[in-house]
């Protein structure tokens, strides 16, 4: 599967990686106020920002906030370079306040599993029916309640995909039909992407996913037999655009020994 | 006039401010100044019994908690940054090596929030965080209410007071006024809601130093117990204008403690026979040393206080 993928990668010259940095960049429109975080979203900011979105603002849970690019590529928030010159380096509650207020427009966010309804978990995996204990929440659980769309990536794997999360580290459309109005969240709040290494999923307004495009290459067969429930499929499915050469040119300045797009 | 100085070395510091049993704020600023040189005296003093308080605190809470100095750990996040999940964390929670762990899981906004209440001196802060969440279900000092001013449901926060906070700064003088800047995390709040608190500085300097600044005070003196001089006391996590964050220690970390024999051999390099934070700068080769080192300094401009 990783021969095959890399093969192919090649020889549309760029890596599932890329492409999904390029989706991820597209989520972010220009202005906005997005929680950014580490890894392939941080690339996808930097991306937005040189690219559609120049005046989109960066927050980090640890009370920063900033308008220009560090000037090194940043392995975690609290690098130095992301602090120097910094539109701001505040109080982690000066950021989760933005948050709560509502002013914060998006937020990306990982996860070991991701459900129909777009929950997220990232408190216990499973392996061999055996329960594996992970870092936990983090952020995700505020970002997830509180920003006005959060957009989700992981490796799209039919164990990751799964009909039910078996914790609910961060809650998304919960059981569907309403359910976040119920459990008192903001009502224009919620999951709104979850780009795979296979496609980009997108939410009904009953709050379960479907299958809006594909990446070049993949099959609608191979979305569905790798995700763990049965996953509708849009009447209107599209190719996942491939990331333009502006778009690729400056994740390989930022990035050039693709250490985060591999 | 002036008063009697705090300065004190990591080892009494820890003898007579934390004793086991205790609860401690670690890791207050994220992944920027982290108090490893106090983790690693606790360590040596086998402490038992401690409650770990923090949003992430990073490979810290892995290395007490494998060393079995913790029963109780209430954050956000526990793992490695750098390489995921922590080894000792785990086996901790899943096998209870080398002793059973109680988890409180917290977000790093409702973390944030006990130490405000506790800072603020009210018994709660309110939030919309977590509801829906399973975190809301399991951790008791999470509680949904409705709220006495609107038709809305909140969550309270219960306030969060730990026993002794351990804040690494940039510089402070000798009775704990303290110069913070960069990464602040939940540090202002955490020393505020805490009984005691330990400054770990990089720099001592004169009270004048501290005072011609007191917007960058984000700690007073007053309500400092100890003081420690500590240079490379937050390696491998980075000081700003001090030292870059040492990745590779952070990854090897990882390697080195997948088995609880690998991390028995990690604590026999890195802290059981270290006298103290010098001896452990010792060990690292000059060249790598030199690699963490600030390339290129950038100071502020001066604030004018004048009148």
């Amino acid at each position: 599967m990783r021969a095959r993928t890399d093969a192919e990668s090649a020889a549309r010259g760029f890596t599932f990686s890329e492409l999904m940095v390029a989706a991820a960049a597209r989520e972010i429109r220009d202005g906005e106020l997005v929680f950014v975080g580490m890894r392939l979203p941080m690339l996808a900011f930097l991306v937005a920002r040189r690219t559609h979105a120049p005046r989109a603002i960066g927050l980090f849970e640890n009370g920063i906030i900033r308008e220009t690019p560090a000037k090194e590529l940043l392995y975690t928030m609290g690098d130095p370079p992301n602090l120097r010159a910094a539109t701001q380096c505040g109080q982690m509650l000066d950021v989760m306040g933005l948050l709560q207020q509502g002013r914060v427009d998006m937020g990306f966010l990982g996860a070991a599993e991701v459900d129909r309804f777009g929950n997220l978990n990232s408190t216990w995996g499973h392996r061999n029916r055996e329960m594996q204990r992970l870092p936990g929440s983090g952020g995700a659980c505020d970002i997830a309640c509180l920003a006005k769309r959060t957009v989700v990536l992981l490796a799209h794997e039919r164990a990751r995909l799964t009909e039910r999360v078996s914790h609910v580290t961060s809650p998304g459309y919960g059981l569907g039909d309403g359910w976040r109005h119920a459990q008192g969240l903001p009502l224009s709040s919620g999951p709104s992407a979850v780009i795979t290494t296979m496609g980009v999923l997108r939410f009904g307004t009953d709050g379960e996913a479907y299958l809006a495009s594909v990446h070049p290459g993949v099959s609608v067969e191979e979305v569905l037999t790798n995700t763990g429930w049965t996953l509708r499929v849009a009447d209107e499915l599209v190719d996942t655009p491939v990331p333009s050469d502006s778009e690729l040119d400056v994740m390989r300045e930022i990035d050039p020994n693709h250490f985060w797009t591999r | 006039m002036a008063s009697e100085s705090k300065l004190t070395t990591m080892h009494d510091a820890i003898v007579r401010h934390v004793p086991s049993g205790s609860m401690v704020l670690l890791g207050a600023q994220l992944e920027q100044m982290i108090p490893f040189a106090a983790g690693h005296e606790l360590i040596r003093q086998s402490r038992r019994d401690l409650t770990l308080v923090g949003p992430i605190s990073d490979i810290l809470f892995d290395q007490l908690i494998g060393a079995g100095c913790v029963s109780r750990v209430m954050a956000a996040w526990v793992g490695n940054v750098s390489a995921g999940v922590g080894y000792c964390f785990r086996r901790a929670v899943e096998q209870g090596i080398p002793r059973r762990l109680e988890t409180v899981d917290y977000s790093n906004f409702t973390l944030a929030l006990a130490l405000h209440a506790a800072a603020l001196g009210v018994p709660f802060m309110p939030t919309y965080a977590t509801l829906g969440s399973d975190l809301l279900k399991k951790n008791g000092n999470l509680r949904e209410f409705p709220s006495p001013v609107s038709e809305e449901k909140l969550v309270a926060v219960r306030a969060l007071r730990p026993d002794v906070a351990i804040i690494n700064v940039q510089r402070a003088d000798t009775q704990g006024n303290a110069h913070v800047w960069g990464s602040l995390g939940v540090a202002i709040d955490g020393a505020r809601a805490s009984r005691k608190v330990i400054i770990v500085a990089e720099e001592i300097v004169e009270p004048g130093v501290i005072a011609s600044d007191p917007n960058r005070t984000l700690i007073p003196g007053f309500m400092v117990s100890a003081v420690v001089h500590e240079p490379g006391g937050a390696h491998p996590s980075p000081v700003q204008g001090y030292y870059g964050r040492d990745h590779a220690f952070f990854s090897e970390y990882h390697d080195q403690t997948k088995r609880v024999e690998d991390f028995e051999n990690w604590l026999s390099r890195w802290v059981l026979p270290v006298r103290d934070r010098h001896e452990y700068m010792e060990k690292f080769s000059s060249e790598r040393y030199e690699a963490l080192r600030v390339r290129e300094h950038a100071l502020s401009a001066p604030a004018d206080y004048g009148y």
